[in-house]
């Protein structure tokens, strides 16, 4: 497989179409709460549109996306999102995780669980974006064409 | 060997088929999961949730609000389990072209 | 009989499900195969859970209008969904461990046969 000149056409295809399923993972992330969606399926939604570039046109092009160095210390930090945003709340006086004693004003408590569970959503599509693409990246890691 | 594994297929399942036809009829609103109190004289929390989820975080998707609100500590130890199986796929394989190329 | 068969009809097709898995992972020599197996098992576990959670007239568990959340027959039960929501997330990331495992089998045995690979060992 090495040596392998990947096709103009599939190369310009996987870039039209990866910034398109990136936005809808978006979309999907944040639209979670009023329909079916939210931080796993987004993720795993972003991941594919990263896993797209990489199949297609190999690592050295795919690292000009998204660097594959990067992927380990952004899932920690989806994780770091999700416990800090529970352990806020605990410093602020609650239980872990209890989002009504997150620190934004001006909103009653309702809606400061809907703000959590947003936040939380958003570190988890993180971590699982960034896992995803590790996985892939690892696995094909010395059999590298193109 | 290979005739006792294929028994053993077969007898799991004839077990499950036979299990399978004393559950409820699927679908049905009186299901045990779907009372108010179970068996045991506890409340359900199917029924809570479906009731009380967007009153208590203004979202319509009651399955975000279980999996952010309710059950979130659960949510994070899987995203921990997610997590570590990305660490332990970039441990084992780290080394690998290294490897070979010692061998030669 | 016909309401006992479309009240156990999902159950069924689930246990055919489970069967093929367990056939993959017990009768197939090749440690893939064996995975695969593996994950058709999952498969079949999560959808046993989801069709449980369904309800005769009942819509999916999003709040709609017109459809009053005091009412409990009106929503499906929302707690399977959240639960296999995670697994299969969690069985994609495990399925991961699994072939990184096979991959570091394969570099250092030479085989994925599970026979050679026990000669080998041995």
């Amino acid at each position: 497989m090495t040596n392998r000149s990947p096709s103009p056409i599939i190369l310009l295809g996987t870039r039209f179409l990866s910034p398109y399923i990136m936005v809808f993972g978006f979309y999907v992330i944040f639209h979670g709460h009023y329909s079916p969606g939210g931080g796993f399926q987004g993720g795993t939604l972003l991941a594919v549109s990263l896993l797209l570039i990489r199949i297609a046109s190999g690592t050295q092009i795919a690292n000009l996306q998204f660097k594959d160095y990067l992927a380990t210390p952004y899932a920690a930090l989806g994780v770091v999102i999700y416990f800090g945003t529970g352990l806020v709340a605990m410093i602020m006086g609650g239980y872990f995780l209890d989002y009504e004693q997150l620190p934004i004003p001006g909103l009653e408590a309702a809606d400061l669980r809907y703000w959590g569970i947003l936040i939380i959503e958003l570190g988890i599509g993180l971590t699982v974006m960034t896992v995803l693409t590790l996985i892939y990246d690892n696995m094909v890691k010395g059999e590298d064409y193109a | 060997m290979k005739y006792l594994k294929l028994l053993l297929i077969i007898a799991f399942t004839l077990l499950l088929l036979f299990a399978a036809s004393d559950l409820p009829y699927r679908g049905e609103a009186d299901n045990q999961m779907n009372q108010e109190i179970s068996m045991t004289g506890t409340p359900v929390p199917g029924n809570y949730y479906i009731q009380e989820a967007y009153n208590d975080a203004h979202t319509p998707n009651i399955v975000t609000v279980i999996l952010g609100d309710y059950r979130s500590i659960d949510t994070l130890g899987e995203q921990i389990v997610i997590f570590t199986a990305g660490l332990i796929v970039f441990l084992l394989l780290r080394n690998r072209k290294e490897d070979e190329e010692n061998d030669q | 009989m016909l309401d006992f068969f479309m009240g156990h009809y999902a159950y069924w097709f689930t246990i055919i499900l489970l069967a093929i898995g367990l056939y993959g992972m017990l009768i197939k020599k090749n440690l893939v195969k064996k995975t695969i197996g593996l994950s058709i098992f999952q498969a079949g576990v999560i959808l046993f859970f989801v069709s449980v959670a369904m309800k005769d007239g009942a819509t999916v568990p999003v709040k709609a209008d017109g459809l009053p959340v005091s009412e409990v027959a009106n929503y499906m039960n929302a707690l399977p969904h959240t639960l296999m929501l995670t697994a299969i997330v969690v069985g994609v990331a495990t399925l991961g461990v699994a072939f990184a495992l096979l991959i570091n089998i394969y570099n250092r045995y030479g085989t994925l046969n599970e026979e050679e690979l026990l000669d080998k060992i041995q």
